[in-house]
């Protein structure tokens, strides 16, 4: 039996988001909306689905809903209704949930991804607007469902507006997934519309991959890929089901169509036990919720209230600060860090790209540790710009700047007080320099002969004696200056 | 437009319902009328037409996203079957067959 060595296998992906948004209340009722708390304070008669309760759309829900598709590059739906999604399922009390099917808000949408590939232009085929579950304890046994003894439902969650996103099939690889949920997030993100906490499942990811041989027009068995809770889960799950799937089809033993499950500590993903019948949803309208007809008014102010989407802040800081691309994708992953950077950049006179470097190369790397976000750490902006200056103006060494970064990580002070505090002044004082810098001549008579009669590489010896004699305090370049200055042939 | 015993079985499950023979004959007749209006419908000339998703001519009902009070959690829970820790108590769910 033999295979073509090289033959050419083609990945195809198309994902399914949901985002909660951050209204105040819920979609259909005035509860509040919020993480976590006791169970089953924030509930009432319509999310509990009691007889007699009447379902209201609360119109920021839709807003943000709209605001979502336009960003997406999506048409609004000049008439739009609600469904319900008919199953039963404990964490939803009302045995339907309330969706869009026909009629959603936004579709037939398009968002451009950039990264190590060929720029992708990625479908959106529809963006509507539902309502979330509640949500369920497993008790008893493992703590998973297949052998647990009873449930534990809290409502709190049910009826919190949630937005799905689907896409068309067009990811062709684990990587571009990756780039596009990330600037999926930075946009949600950018509109205000939703926390986007992966982790508090704010933003959630579902996935299904294929694979072909290059050259088939139909696609390969479909395999659902849940469970996947952070950006980097995204990429470890498709790349590990990308190769898995390969590694069948290479086999002859084809990939079937299934649910799988991603298991974060293995890296791994597994098949979930699942109806073997497909859903019947039945969808239909929903008797108790009128339609909308968004007017085109309505639209245009929703569009000009929209702030600045990632792919234009992006441009701008290009332009603006003269940054590096990679760079600027880093500080625009966030709109709280971009932000960041623009409130330092603009209280500091040199070029920005000194900020950007101090931001990217130090202080992410002192958030990471301290597992805290950069909004959250007690550096202000301007005392960052303070930091550079102080570097700039030569009162400290590049290497002292990044131990006063720790001291103003530590305790939020200002970069010139740490310095101070820590005895960290750089010697540049040319009168008091001046004199170690002929102590250190006299000491090395040969080294300093060397220099006069042209050997420059020999500075930076001297240089050395000097920083050691001036517990590395002396400014190097200052020194270098006095050294040539008195070694001149 | 006769429907038969399987499907109303098939939509009696979806719906949890348990029927007896006398009433799944009774639905079967039932929903054959329903469908054979709906079958009357479908044999006119509708190109151009919208589909009604609703009868009533209202639109655009919202409301201003404001919190409103909930109930208590001893309230929510007042008509659970079982509860358990401020949460309703549920059978263990099974896959069906």
């Amino acid at each position: 039996m033999s295979t073509a060595p090289s033959r050419v296998i083609e990945t195809t992906i198309g994902l399914e988001i949901h985002v909660e948004l951050a209204t105040s209340s819920k979609m259909f009722c005035g509860c509040e909306v919020a993480f976590a708390g006791e169970p089953n304070t924030r509930t009432c008669p319509v999310c509990l689905g009691l007889p007699g309760s009447l379902p209201v759309v609360n119109e920021r829900a839709l807003e943000h809903t709209i605001r979502i598709a336009r960003a997406l590059n999506c048409d609004v739906a000049s008439h739009s209704f609600f469904a319900r999604k008919n199953y039963f399922y404990p964490d939803m009390p009302k045995n339907y949930q309330i969706s869009q099917y026909e009629r959603p808000l936004g579709a037939g949408g398009v968002l451009e991804i950039t990264g190590d590939f060929p720029t992708r232009r990625v479908g959106i085929t529809r963006v509507h607007l539902e309502e979330d579950t509640g949500g369920s304890l497993h008790v008893g046994g493992s703590g998973r469902i297949a052998d647990s003894e009873y449930s534990l439902e809290d409502f709190n969650r049910a009826g919190t507006p949630l937005v799905e996103i689907v896409t068309e099939p067009d990811i062709k690889s684990a990587d571009e997934a990756r780039a596009f949920v990330t600037e999926l997030r930075a946009i949600v993100e950018a509109l205000g519309v939703s926390d986007v906490r992966m982790e508090e499942g704010s933003l959630r990811v579902d996935a299904n991959i294929s694979v072909r041989n290059a050259g088939e027009t139909e696609h390969g068995a479909k395999v659902e890929v849940k469970n996947m809770n952070s950006i980097r889960s995204v990429g470890r799950a498709l790349e590990y089901e990308e190769g898995r799937q390969r590694a069948a089809l290479v086999s002859g033993d084809m990939p079937v169509q299934e649910t799988r499950h991603f298991d974060e500590k293995a890296g791994t993903t597994s098949p979930m036990r699942t109806k073997e019948y497909a859903f019947d949803y039945r969808y239909f309208p929903d008797p108790d919720l009128v339609p909308f007809e968004p007017s085109d008014t309505w639209i245009a102010s929703i569009e000009r209230a929209m702030p600045e989407l990632p792919v234009h802040k992006r441009s701008r800081l290009a332009e603006q600060y003269g940054l590096r691309p990679a760079d600027i994708g880093i500080l625009t992953t966030s709109t709280a860090i971009a932000e960041w950077f623009e409130e330092a950049a603009s209280a500091y006179d040199g070029p920005a790209q000194k900020v950007a470097n101090w931001i990217i190369a130090d202080l992410f790397g002192l958030c990471n540790e301290a597992g805290i976000p950069l909004t959250e750490c007690k550096i202000a902006p301007r005392q960052l710009a303070g930091l550079v200056r102080l570097v700039d103006s030569g009162s400290i060494s590049g290497k002292q700047a990044k131990q006063v970064l720790g001291g103003m990580f530590a305790t939020g002070d200002d970069a010139a007080l740490i310095a101070e505090k820590e005895g960290l002044e750089q010697l540049s004082d040319a009168g008091e320099l001046s004199s170690v810098v002929d102590e250190v001549i006299a000491e090395n008579p040969d080294a300093a002969d060397k220099v006069r009669a042209g050997q420059m590489n020999t500075v930076g010896f001297l240089v050395g004696r000097v920083m050691r004699k001036t517990k590395g305090q002396a400014n190097p370049k200052l020194v270098t200056d006095l050294l040539t200055q008195k070694l001149a042939p | 437009m006769d429907i038969d015993s399987g499907t109303v079985d098939y939509v009696a499950r979806l719906a949890r319902l348990a029927l007896s023979d006398e009433e799944r004959e009774q639905m079967r007749a039932e929903l054959s009328d329903i469908l054979e209006h709906a079958g009357r419908i479908r044999a006119l000339d509708l190109d151009g037409v919208e589909p009604t998703s609703h009868p009533v001519r209202l639109l655009n009902v919202a409301r201003p996203d404001e919190v409103r009070p909930s109930l208590s959690q001893e309230e929510a829970l007042a008509c659970a079957p079982a509860a358990e820790n401020g949460r309703f108590k549920v059978p263990r769910i099974i896959e069906e067959a």
